[in-house]
């Protein structure tokens, strides 16, 4: 089998779907149940190998895609994140055909995203993602949707903008837009040199086009992430989607950035990164900052996780900038790396966990998600209570769970690149654990509310549900060695190019 | 046996915590309903863990063995492998001794004390946890599995004083104790990395190669940071503040009288006997990187200084207080300080030794005061008790017991000889008298207070004889009490300055019996300084509280005297006050400042933003055509996308025309991706 067709294949059950327009809501919820887990399998199962596509074979453009260790673990992740958004938005009565295929279409261009290694596909795929998550958050979302969702696709559209033209700009100088390809120009010192020369005529140094691009480039991902200041898009999005459309937002399109940060940004913009680390590295740590103090300021529990996942991805905006600054040792660099893999994949999982649980007070409260508008219910909810303590202190970075092992990764690298960075962010991790802590004494301990006296546990296919989850978070957690030894490889490959061994 | 256990020891070592870990984790799938199921689950997997761990004890009576690590690869990340591991040497096995122990007999305590409890099995399980956790924290070879076990202690501490989650006061003192201690674990946290990437490991014994061993040592001190210090001494400072928040320690100790909000046996086990003792033995552990800058470096003479405050201010605050629990939280701050200045004045054996010696008479006196409150019905008030000896005899033999070796009445009780020692150590530091008068001054409160508490609780007549009928606990109450009694005694032995067995030990040395221990220079007019200390104390006391009147509503004799003072210590020095006014308030306050810079600035930038894309988006479309001409490639698919879709973005109904793209644009893509294969 193919590996391409593992990116298609979801886009098939999205055409079947949309096709069969007599199927009922809860047979169509099924159908995408099974077709999305048969794509989880594909992901886990399709041979990790490289393939080209000759489009323009004239032109000397083939497209490129490949699945080694690192794009296998997000691709899991997809899968793993899509499976669980669509099982958890079965219980929605109007999550219909069109919710699950649109949800499916995603997956495809996630897929896509996380495989390809050439400009054009990558980024087709890239923006393929806002349709659907578009149309997602504004028809199914709540009163505010309109507007959060079309505010989350311009923003994220025009970072896209400065994408695209940055790496039409390194296509007319270097002449490729193969990410592998522009890697090794760039680890041969070439790419600046290429600048110049063809943009002769702006009088700038090669130096300074290769920074520009780098930023502009730097936007794109920044938007997605979020890294302040591009994060005002984020709150209202997460809050005005239904729950299981944000545990895709949160689990899926943010980690699209770090990837695209981790295997593009990275090796490509090597040559002008040590310039850019100190900004870059201030903007994360204000991110981290920012997202925990907003945090603490919400009173919906839908803004809380939402600003929590502004933080959490902090943490790897903040190592990727550690590593831009190309010095320290190559130790140093690995753990800052890998952490940031770590963190992407487990804070996947985390956050849409956590997005479940607060979908299931939102759909038994009967919309309700303020922090003043439960409380007690471990009384009445014990089973729930334990599961959502669980990934709340997954997220809070608990060793033994999944949390702490990327977390611990990023500080000890960025704290050996750039120790001041890591001092004032460790003050995020302080604060998570007040307002994360603070969210459970609201909802969940304390005298229960009266009107909370009727509320039934989890039910079985709930349990099921946070049992899987929890489970994807606590093997990590005691177990890091699954996940590094998909991601070990690339890592190492990445060492290479930003710092070859003497 | 000690010989032939040897070669299976680091095997068998692990299962010392993961018998309790394991009894935890599947006590977490039993029904509520399964609760005496639970107890004995926990119970007997302690029991095994207590036998192992005494057995692991034994390997390493013999004088000479000294660390027994064992390391293995627990992930590599990139090409650096990170290794975690246990440690076998006299300190971990003796606290590894103790901590199953006290333990093993505060779970049986607690089989009768949590009877009624609806949630009984689940009590158990959080138990199981913390004792796993904590038997992880002692036997770990690597700072960072301490680490983990340190916040693992710290997540059963959060759930076990919240065990009554449903009052709002254990629901608040429950995120209080977890929030404070982990101010001090960030700082901890950071120790550890900053050790990590300069000495490449966090093993303490790795043939060689670990961080408390000659290389890394040498190389820490070599190393010279901001403001002039070393390496060594800017990490052992972050320990330190870990250790603060663990151990109770001025300022960061305001946690831990809180925590008595979770049941006593809870109060006894984590926040008195041992949870709270890890800051100390993290100190001790750690001690040789401690020690690099001197006698009398930064990094100890903090460490002796904090000690010395926080002992001297707990005893304080415990005169002016009146809960039974409240007190005893008090003097475990105060007699975790004075371990503190043992720590910081180089006595780490004597710091060890009162590390036991208090988790036994203080889980004594925490059980002791269980059964009191047990038999008064809940009452923790002492104005509300008196005469309770006559009611609970046996509970007042142990309490006596107990509170005699707090006190350190001479020469009978572990507290006394263990509490000599650390005033010994204080006193021969070159680092000045400071910590040792402060120290001797805490140990005259001491005495004081828990005759005070003493005479309140169980002599005199009943103040409130109406209120309750006290009556004794049963005998799986008192079953614990007695072996903890007979421990604070008995362990008295092992740590005179005749026969200093235990700090030999402790060094890898044979002891041999000193019987001119009391001859040598100033030795004689130290011990007789500490019973002179304990006489003024339990005296004083005496005189004052021997007379308390018959009513509850009769202020403290004291209060009277000492006036404005008496309140200043009543609120414990108005930390809470303070935090509450300096911390919490302007972290709300600065919360709220970025609530408002998102709303007032951050959104109408994006919203200035959208305007300026819009705007983009239409030129774009009108310039399309021309795009398209020049030859832009790959360009023409994506600003085409673009264009369009900003543009269909304001027409006001986009979710139409997008609609039908998406299919659209999926199924050219599939057809593209189909015939290029083909090809």
């Amino acid at each position: 089998m193919h590996p391409s067709h593992t990116i298609l294949f979801p886009l098939l059950g999205a055409v079947w779907l949309g096709c069969r327009t007599g199927m009922s809501r809860k047979g169509a919820g099924r159908f995408a149940l099974v077709w999305a887990l048969l794509s989880l399998l594909l992901a886990c199962g399709s041979p990790g190998e490289e393939w080209l596509l000759p489009w323009m074979p004239d032109a000397g453009m083939n497209l490129s895609f490949r699945v080694d260790g690192l794009s296998r673990l997000f691709l899991v992740l997809t899968g793993f994140v899509v499976s669980f958004a669509i099982a958890a938005s079965l219980r929605d009565e109007r999550a219909g055909r069109g919710h699950h295929a649109l949800v499916l279409v995603m997956q495809s261009a996630l897929f896509g995203v996380f495989t390809a290694r050439h400009f054009i596909p990558w980024f087709l795929c890239w923006e393929m993602t806002l349709i659907p998550s578009y149309l997602l958050i504004r028809l199914w979302g709540g009163a505010g949707a309109p507007k959060a969702a079309l505010r989350f696709f311009i923003m994220t559209l025009g970072g896209s903008a400065f994408l695209l033209v940055g790496f039409l700009a390194l296509q007319l100088s270097a002449g490729t837009m193969d990410f592998s390809e522009l890697g090794k120009l760039a680890a041969d010192k070439q790419l600046t040199a290429a600048l110049a020369k063809t943009f002769a005529a702006s009088g700038l140094s090669g130096h300074t086009l290769l920074s520009i691009i780098a930023l502009a480039v730097f936007l794109g991902f920044a938007v997605k992430l979020p890294v302040v200041p591009f994060h005002a898009w984020l709150p209202a999005a997460y809050a005005e989607a239904p729950a299981p459309v944000t545990m895709l937002l949160t689990g899926l399109l943010s980690k699209m950035a770090v990837y695209g940060l981790l295997v593009i940004f990275l090796p490509v913009f090597s040559e002008v990164l040590p310039a850019l680390a100190p900004l870059l590295g201030w903007l994360a740590a204000a991110t981290v900052l920012l997202g925990a103090l907003a945090a603490l300021a919400q009173t919906d529990l839908k803004r809380i996780l939402a600003y929590s996942s502004v933080n959490h991805l902090g943490y790897c905006a903040l190592a990727i900038a550690a590593a831009a600054a190309m010095q320290g040792d190559r130790s140093a660099l690995a753990a800052a790396l890998s952490g940031t893999v770590l963190q992407a994949f487990n804070h996947g999982v985390i956050a849409s966990t956590l997005f479940f649980g607060i979908g299931i007070l939102e759909s038994r409260g009967k919309g309700r998600r303020g922090l003043g508008d439960f409380g007690g219910l471990r009384a009445r909810t014990p089973v729930f209570c334990g599961f959502f303590g669980l990934a709340v202190f997954a997220s809070l970075g608990l060793p033994g769970l999944s949390g702490f092992i990327g977390e611990f990764l990023i500080f000890a690298g960025v704290f050996a690149l750039t120790p001041a960075m890591a001092v004032v962010s460790i003050l995020g991790l302080l604060l998570t654990a007040v307002f994360l802590l603070r969210m459970m004494r609201k909802v969940f301990w304390g005298p229960l509310k009266p009107s909370l006296a009727d509320w039934p546990d989890l039910t079985g296919f709930e349990r099921l549900l946070f049992g899987l989850a929890t489970a994807m978070i606590a093997i990590p957690g005691l177990f890091p060695q699954v996940l590094l030894r998909f991601a070990n490889p690339a890592i190492i490959e990445l060492l290479d190019l930003l710092r070859p061994t003497p | 046996m000690a010989e032939a256990l040897t070669p299976h020891l680091s095997a068998l070592l692990w299962w010392v915590p993961l018998l309790p870990l394991m009894a935890g984790g599947i006590i977490a799938f039993l029904p509520d309903a399964r609760g005496r199921i639970a107890s004995k689950l926990a119970i007997g997997a302690l029991f095994v863990s207590c036998l192992l761990a005494i057995g692991a004890l034994v390997c390493v009576l013999v004088p000479g063995t000294t660390h027994v690590p064992s390391a293995l690869t627990w992930f590599t990340f990139g090409d650096v492998a990170l290794k975690v591991g246990l440690l076998l040497d006299p300190l971990s096995a003796g606290m590894a001794a103790m901590v199953t122990f006290v333990a093993l007999w505060i779970f049986i305590y607690s089989h009768g004390y949590m009877h009624d409890e609806k949630r009984f099995g689940r009590f158990f399980g959080f138990l199981s946890l913390f004792c796993g956790a904590m038997l992880l924290l002692v036997l770990s070879n690597s700072l960072l599995l301490l680490f983990m076990a340190w916040e693992l202690v710290g997540l059963a501490s959060y759930l076990l004083i919240g065990f009554h989650f449903e009052k709002p006061s254990a629901a608040a003192a429950a995120q209080k104790a977890f929030i404070t201690t982990r101010v001090g674990d960030m700082a901890f946290f950071l120790g550890m990395i900053w050790l990590h990437g300069h000495s490449g490991t966090l093993l303490f014994y790795d043939g060689g190669n670990g961080l408390l061993e000659s290389g890394a040592l040498k190389s820490l001190a070599g190393v010279t940071t901001f403001g002039g210090l070393t390496v060594s001494a800017a990490a052992s400072l972050l320990l330190l503040a870990g250790a603060m928040g663990k151990s109770g320690q001025v300022p960061l100790h305001t946690w831990l009288p809180d925590a008595m909000e979770g049941p006593t046996p809870v109060s006894a086990l984590i926040h008195a006997a041992t949870m709270v003792a890890a800051g100390v033995f993290l100190v001790a552990r750690a001690h040789p990187i401690f020690s690099l800058g001197g006698d009398t470096g930064i990094a100890l003479t903090a460490t002796a200084w904090i000690g010395a405050i926080t002992a001297l201010y707990a005893a304080l605050v415990a005169l002016a207080q009146y809960d039974i629990k409240r007190i005893l939280a008090y003097s475990t701050v105060s007699q975790l300080g004075f371990m503190m200045v043992a720590l910081g004045t180089g006595g780490v054996a004597a710091a060890m030794f009162h590390l036991i010696a208090h988790a036994f008479f203080k889980a004594l006196l925490f059980l002791s005061a269980g059964s009191v409150i047990h038999g008064c019905h809940g009452e923790q008030d002492i104005r509300k008790m008196g005469g309770l000896r006559k009611a609970m005899p046996k509970t007042f033999l142990a309490y006596a017991v107990g509170m005699m070796a707090l006190a350190g009445f001479p020469f009978v009780f572990s507290g006394f000889w263990s509490k000599e020692a650390i005033l010994h150590s204080a006193e021969v530091w070159p680092g000045g008298k400071g910590p040792f008068l402060m120290a001797a001054a805490a140990a005259l409160l001491t005495a004081f207070y828990m005759t005070r508490q003493a005479l309140l609780v169980f002599f005199g007549i009943p103040r409130e004889p109406g209120a309750h009928h006290p009556h004794e606990s049963p005998a799986v109450m008192i079953a614990p009490l007695c072996v903890l009694a007979a421990g604070a005694v008995l362990l008295s032995i092992i740590g005179t300055p005749l026969w200093p067995w235990f700090e030999k030990w402790l060094h890898g040395e044979r002891a041999e019996f000193h019987s001119g221990a009391f001859g040598g220079h100033g030795a004689m007019g130290l011990l007789l300084l500490s019973v002179v200390i304990v006489t003024a104390g339990v005296g004083l006391s005496w005189m004052i509280y021997r007379k308390i009147s018959g009513d509850s509503g009769t202020p403290d004799p004291l209060s009277g005297k000492l006036g404005g003072f008496w309140r200043f210590l009543e609120n414990a020095m108005g930390f809470d006050a303070f935090y509450g006014k300096f911390v919490i308030a302007p972290l709300a306050f600065f919360a709220g400042g970025i609530d408002a810079l998102e709303k007032l600035v951050f959104v109408p930038l994006m919203g200035l933003a959208e305007c300026v894309l819009k705007l983009c988006g239409a030129i774009t479309l009108s310039t399309d055509e021309r795009v398209i001409n020049g030859g832009f490639d790959g360009a023409s698919t994506g600003l085409r996308q673009r264009a369009d879709s900003t543009s269909r973005s304001q027409t006001g109904r986009p979710q139409g025309y997008l609609r039908a793209i998406g299919p659209g644009v999926a199924l050219l893509l599939a057809l593209y991706f189909w015939l290029s294969q083909q090809s």
